[in-house]
């Protein structure tokens, strides 16, 4: 099935407001200063959004080109890594519960918080060689589990308030 | 704009059930990854030395009874530094020439186990200890 011209029209709008969302993020202060490298990640609300109003396959893509074109314009390739294993494994787990049909878009967006961060770590663990930083885990757990509330309770609320018409 | 809210009135039925299994699953996640972090906490004990790794490969090992201040230098041209600072038994990163400034803004560390890590330049910090209940796991 190609996409038609209306929805690579969306999708596009799609992706402009997750680079818009991380941009704004940006410029947020960090939340804690005891333990860094903590986000809400607002663009998710995008990505959770497009996956249940589209599905895996535009979700994917959104996903995939708002990282690469973040990482082309801020410019930190290894971050991109570390992206690219996180929103990977988070996908990946956000469709099989979503397929469950057994919790809602706050509880899948709970899980793809948590596993967003779990795909991080066990990349850096892969590449630095340090089993340690299995002690950040429990922290951003916690953390991710907030956040995805927020996000998911956001994705749900952007899903319901856009007409299926407009969109 | 009717049948727009027609259409949607199933789904928040249906939400009702979910949304009670969102409550469960949550606060499952939350009691294992707690019960996880109480182990983690009860279980170790304070660290005495400090062993720096850059890309994987040991760059030093450090004690943490001596005040010390140490440049860790990486990258191609040694261009890369991270200052990392040993006083009154704790650990931390005091600067660092890395992009996004992580590892210096991370609290100071001396329980075992626990590091700070600079992911743009692969440098990691752990605190270790040296203890005799360590030992059996070891021989075998």
């Amino acid at each position: 099935m190609r996409p038609t011209t209306k929805k690579i029209a969306v999708l596009g709008l799609c992706t402009a407001v997750a680079l818009i969302l991380a941009y704004v993020e940006s410029m947020l202060p960090p939340l804690f200063h005891a333990v860094p490298g903590i986000k809400i990640g607002l663009p998710n609300i995008i990505i959770v959004f497009v996956l249940y109003r589209f599905g895996l396959k535009e979700a994917a893509t959104v996903s995939l080109i708002r990282m690469l074109a973040v990482s082309f314009m801020f410019g930190n390739m290894m971050a991109l890594v570390y992206s690219l294993a996180g929103a990977f494994l988070s996908m990946f787990v956000m469709v099989i519960l979503k397929k469950l049909n057994f919790l809602s878009v706050v509880g899948v967006s709970v899980a793809g918080g948590v596993f967003h961060n779990v795909g991080q770590i066990l990349t850096a663990m892969l590449l630095l060689g340090t089993a340690e930083l299995g002690y950040y885990l429990i922290v951003l757990t916690v953390t991710g589990t907030v956040s995805g509330i927020f996000v998911g309770l956001c994705g749900a609320i952007v899903e319901k308030r856009i007409p299926k018409k407009m969109i | 704009m009717m049948n727009q809210e027609i259409k949607t009135t199933p789904t928040v039925k249906n939400g009702g059930r979910l949304f009670r299994n969102d409550v469960i699953f949550i606060v499952a996640l939350l009691l294992v990854v707690s019960a996880l972090g109480l182990c983690f906490y009860f279980f170790r004990g304070e660290g005495d030395k400090v062993v720096v790794t850059v890309d994987g490969k040991e760059f030093g090992t450090y004690s943490l009874a001596e005040d010390v201040k140490v440049e860790i230098r990486t990258g191609a041209q040694n261009e890369e530094v991270n200052v990392l600072v040993i006083r009154d038994g704790l650990a931390y990163m005091e600067t660092a020439t890395c992009p996004d400034g992580i590892c210096a803004d991370h609290k100071p560390i001396s329980r075992e186990g626990e590091s700070i890590v600079c992911l743009p330049h692969k440098v990691v910090i752990t605190v270790y200890a040296t203890e005799e209940e360590d030992a059996p796991d070891i021989v075998v």
